[in-house]
């Protein structure tokens, strides 16, 4: 079977123009989704996930920021072009969003049932009746694993973790074909998000979601993604299946230094080999590669030149360390 | 037996809230040897903070004793409190808030040196101060910053620098490195493991990830809902956890390894009960799946199970291991 | 000793540089500082009030002139007496000015210290305070003052007291509510983990961070309070006649809005630069004190 390819990013550049500075938090990025695929972002803060996702929504901030190259084509169709009123359409419907802070993401007067319904309400288009739509929310509750009782309920009576249930019915309330999760169980604690990504996953089985999550943390990737993107300075370092990134002899400098920052509940180093120095000013990007300052590998190419891409069927590294190298088979 | 670092016995810390009383801590004993690191874990709300704020005396607490180097510093004057205060110090978890914002590096660091008059001349502070931030690794040239302009990581570095201003013996780390990235976080941990080195510091260090505690500390104590449920040696958390709790938290943390992605995830159910008025028992009971009837009901200390490995739980009763939960 | 001295030294130095360094912020903002030279300008007439024209001539009478529109010889006309409007405006600053500034700053600092330690300290003493508060605020502002005007007697000096009065629950109000926002904060917890005092923690730590709504609002009474010290101008409870004050001209001239709009807009005008002025200023200066906002 051919992979269709519904989500594509190709080439995408954003930029935030203050007074002082202009900020380049998109560089040059490609990645394509299939239809049930989750893809994984992963980066620090800064290095530009928040703002793909954005993108694709076009939620950016109007006022300073701006899609300055690519392309971004749902279902074959170019998103850039399209009119407000039209993208909203999309929006909820299609492609749905859910943010990291449950505690702030819903409305503090309205009882969650109603605000489940409100985006119901907002596309429907069968003209469903009233009580269709009641019946929609009560099952998009229990769907998330809260009692359907409870919908007359206020969010100040949910917890944190049950906030952001409610926040994941909301967003899949119309049976959206994209998902888009930027660090749903960061606010969580670690019992609670367990439960949370286990419930996405198995949503995601159940509907066919597609989902593009956004994390800081690879235990999360690992357990739920099928593709990962590493993102650095605005710029995916490395690409490709989950598979690739976690057990592949060749990767990015910087991918290493991720794993090797994460204390191991398995290992019993007592140090920590961290990645030295700061993630680049977003205004003030250095030349060449972008994370050569960093780079315990660097030579003086890095300096100098942006790197070239080594392919590996779908394992795409930006590193000039394996460029002019075979892949390995 | 040396005396240890710090000892607390019965601690206890209820607040008053609208409809009841709030067991914030509720009859802690834990015993902190000079020199080593004391991991304390839980989720939010166990009153792991509230704990780590108690020991400091930065709020009174209701019941119980700490015993600071053999001596007792609960009800102490104000003023023996501020002797106290050189000795004992903390890290706050977010390096945003726990700055005063009008005040440069150089100022924020001087404070607790100007406060206590440790030195005797303007040019001694600024020299202390020069050290001081090349012991946590900023750059002088940084000294008239103000805090917004640092990144996380820097002002993280500001209130080690300042905790350690008065040259502490113990330290409070009340979770330092949740709220940075991973990479930050790693040099973080670091220097703060080659400070307990090069001064001998002892730290009580506050996190809800097991996965950061386990590099620091020597033993780890695991809070349920004020209570202390599980406490031992590291190692041995890790290799041999004995609290059905423990053995949740152990589970639900995400690995970052491939296969991980084929494993069933075991999840524990439901949600922290409220620690106002909590009920008689054990405080885990309410989502424990090996919880009995009388799991309910009466106090249960912590029993020894050798080699330093304390629990609060009635599967172990007996003596036996039985009741073996994995 | 000469650990305390060289402290001080210290201290010295840092509030050196940091005036140095808020006006360095302050100048950037070019409303900021059209705001000062425009309150500079105000200040100096009224200053040299006695230099630009001598005080007979805001109360000398000209039968003669009565309602004459602003020429080469009345600048901005005479008034319903014949007296001279120019002079009048000139010498009407100095009173203008002399209120909103000191009883917006008395109330500052009344209400400012009040509201500060009701706010750090809270308990029974915050909540009495406060009610006291209640009971002030419940009772209209001008009420207030005419109430104590009238048991104090009708002089300048009992108009500022009574006007004091009327401002300092506001003041209160405000303080105590953004010190209890800031003592929230955990660099006060961290203050008190090195052993920082309460005077220090609240001067050095509270207040800096809660000089912005504050100064803002200060700003604003200044302005009402010229306002309000025209009003009880116009009942004979605040500045006694021949006197000029700004508001009390304005009152004057109003039975004579249509024959001679000038003698509203000018005092009008004035009011209105002299409040433009400070709440510029205030802006710039709150902008000027919040490192944040540097650059």
């Amino acid at each position: 079977m051919e992979k269709e390819k519904f989500l594509e990013v190709r080439n995408l550049k954003v930029v935030y123009q203050t007074d002082a500075a202009t900020v380049h938090a998109v560089n040059h990025i490609s990645f394509s989704l299939a239809r049930g695929e989750t893809l994984g972002l992963v980066g620090e803060t800064g290095a530009g996930k928040t703002t793909t996702a954005l993108s694709i929504l076009r939620l950016l901030p109007e006022r300073t920021a701006r899609i300055q190259e690519g392309e971004i084509l749902f279902e074959g169709n170019s998103l850039l072009p399209l009119s407000e009123a039209e993208m909203r359409k999309i929006r909820g419907e299609k492609i749905s969003m859910i943010f990291q802070d449950p505690m702030t993401a819903l409305n503090p007067v309205i009882p969650v049932g109603r605000q489940i319904a409100e985006s119901l309400i907002l596309h429907n288009e069968q003209g469903l009746s009233r009580d269709a739509i009641e019946e929609l929310v009560e099952k998009s509750l229990e769907m998330v694993g809260i009692p359907a009782s409870r919908k007359g309920e206020y969010p100040h009576q949910f917890s944190g973790g049950m906030k952001q249930r409610v926040v994941i019915a909301i967003a899949l309330a119309c049976n959206p074909d994209l998902l888009i999760a930027d660090e749903p169980t960061t606010a969580l604690d670690v019992t609670i998000q367990a439960q949370v990504l286990r419930m996405m996953k198995d949503l995601r089985e159940r509907l066919g979601t597609a989902m593009i999550m956004i994390t800081h943390d690879l235990g999360i990737v690992a357990q739920i993604c099928d593709y990962v993107g590493v993102m650095y300075a605005g710029e995916i370092v490395e690409y490709g299946r989950m598979e690739d990134i976690f057990d592949a002899p060749r990767h990015h400098p910087y991918t290493l230094g991720l794993f090797g920052s994460i204390p191991d509940l398995e290992s019993d180093a007592r140090r920590l080999t961290p990645i030295e120095g700061l993630t680049p000013d977003p205004s003030n990007l250095p030349s060449g590669c972008k994370f050569s300052p960093r780079c315990p590998q660097c030579r003086d190419v890095c300096r100098q030149k942006a790197p070239d891409i080594w392919q590996n069927g779908q394992h795409r590294i930006a590193c000039h360390l394996y460029s002019g190298k075979e892949a390995q088979t | 037996m040396s005396v240890p670092m710090l000892e607390t016995c019965g601690l206890k810390k209820y607040f008053k809230v609208k409809n009841g009383l709030l067991h914030a801590v509720d009859g802690v004993d834990l015993r902190i040897e000079k020199g080593e690191t004391l991991g304390v874990v839980g989720e939010s709300g166990c009153g792991k903070s509230t704990l780590g704020r108690t020991v400091l005396q930065l709020i009174k607490p209701t019941d119980g004793t700490v015993k600071f180097q053999g001596k007792e510093i609960t009800g102490l004057s104000r003023h023996e409190l501020k002797r106290l205060r050189r000795d004992m110090q903390i890290i706050f978890q977010d390096p945003y808030s726990s700055l005063n914002p009008r005040m440069s590096v150089q100022e924020l660091i001087a404070e607790p040196i100007l406060i206590n008059k440790v030195c005797r001349s303007h040019s001694d502070t600024f020299r202390l101060v020069a050290e001081l931030m090349d012991t946590v690794g900023l750059d002088q040239r940084l000294s008239g910053s103000y805090p917004h302009e640092l990144d996380g990581g820097r002002r993280q570095r500001i209130g080690i620098a300042r905790a350690l201003a008065l040259n502490p013996q113990f330290v409070v780390c009340d979770e330092p490195v949740s709220a940075l990235d991973v990479s930050i976080q790693a040099q973080i941990l670091n220097l703060l493991m080659d400070l307990q080195e090069e001064r001998g510091l002892t730290y009580m260090f506050i996190t809800h990830d097991l996965s950061v505690v386990r590099h620091i500390s020597k033993n780890i104590a695991v809070m349920y809902l004020g209570k202390c449920v599980e406490l031992c040696p590291s190692k041995e958390l890790f290799k041999n956890p004995l609290h059905p709790y423990t053995q949740a938290l152990l589970q639900a943390v995400p690995i970052p390894r491939s296969e991980m992605k084929y494993k069933e995830m075991e999840v524990l159910n439901g949600e922290v009960s409220s620690p106002v008025n909590p009920k008689p028992g054990c405080r885990f009971a309410a989502r424990c799946k090996y919880c009995r009837p009388e799991c309910r009901e009466g106090e249960l200390p912590l029993k020894d199970m050798g080699e330093g490995h304390w629990v609060s739980c009635r599967l172990y009763e007996t003596g036996t291991e039985g009741g073996d939960a994995t | 000793m000469g650990q305390e001295t060289n402290t001080r030294e210290y201290k010295k130095y840092k509030k050196e540089s940091q005036v140095r360094e808020i006006w360095r912020r302050f100048r950037k903002s070019r409303v900021a500082m059209i705001g000062l030279i425009l309150l500079a300008c105000i200040i100096l007439v009224a200053i040299f009030a006695d230099v630009i024209t001598p005080y007979e001539r805001a109360i000398e009478q000209h039968g003669a002139d009565r309602f004459t529109p602003p020429c080469g010889q009345y600048l901005f006309g005479t008034d319903h007496l014949g007296r001279d409007m120019f002079a009048r405006i000139v010498h009407g600053s100095r009173y203008s000015l002399l209120i909103g500034i000191s009883t917006s700053l008395l109330s500052l600092v009344i209400g400012g210290l009040i509201g500060a330690f009701c706010g750090y300290y809270g308990g029974a003493f915050d909540n009495l305070v406060m009610r006291l508060m209640d009971v002030l605020m419940s009772v209209p502002p001008v009420l207030l003052s005419l109430a104590v005007v009238a048991a104090l007697g009708a002089d300048l000096k009992n108009l500022l007291v009574a006007m004091t009065i009327s401002c300092v629950p506001g003041t209160v109000r405000l303080v105590r509510s953004v010190v209890i926002s800031v003592a929230d904060q955990d660099y006060i917890e961290a203050a008190h983990s090195y052993g920082g005092g309460d005077w220090r923690i609240i001067l050095k730590y509270v207040l800096p961070n809660a000089m912005g709504p504050i100064i803002v609002s200060t700003t604003m009474n200044i302005s009402a309070m010229i306002l309000s010290a025209a009003g009880l101008s116009f009942i004979g409870m605040g500045v006694q006649p021949p006197a000029p004050e700004w508001g009390s001209l304005l009152n004057e001239s109003r039975a004579h809005m249509f024959e001679a709009p000038y003698l509203l807009y000018v005092p009008g005008i004035c009011i209105l630069l002299t409040a433009l002025g400070f709440n510029l200023v205030g802006d710039g200066l709150r902008d000027a004190l919040d490192p944040k906002l540097k650059d």
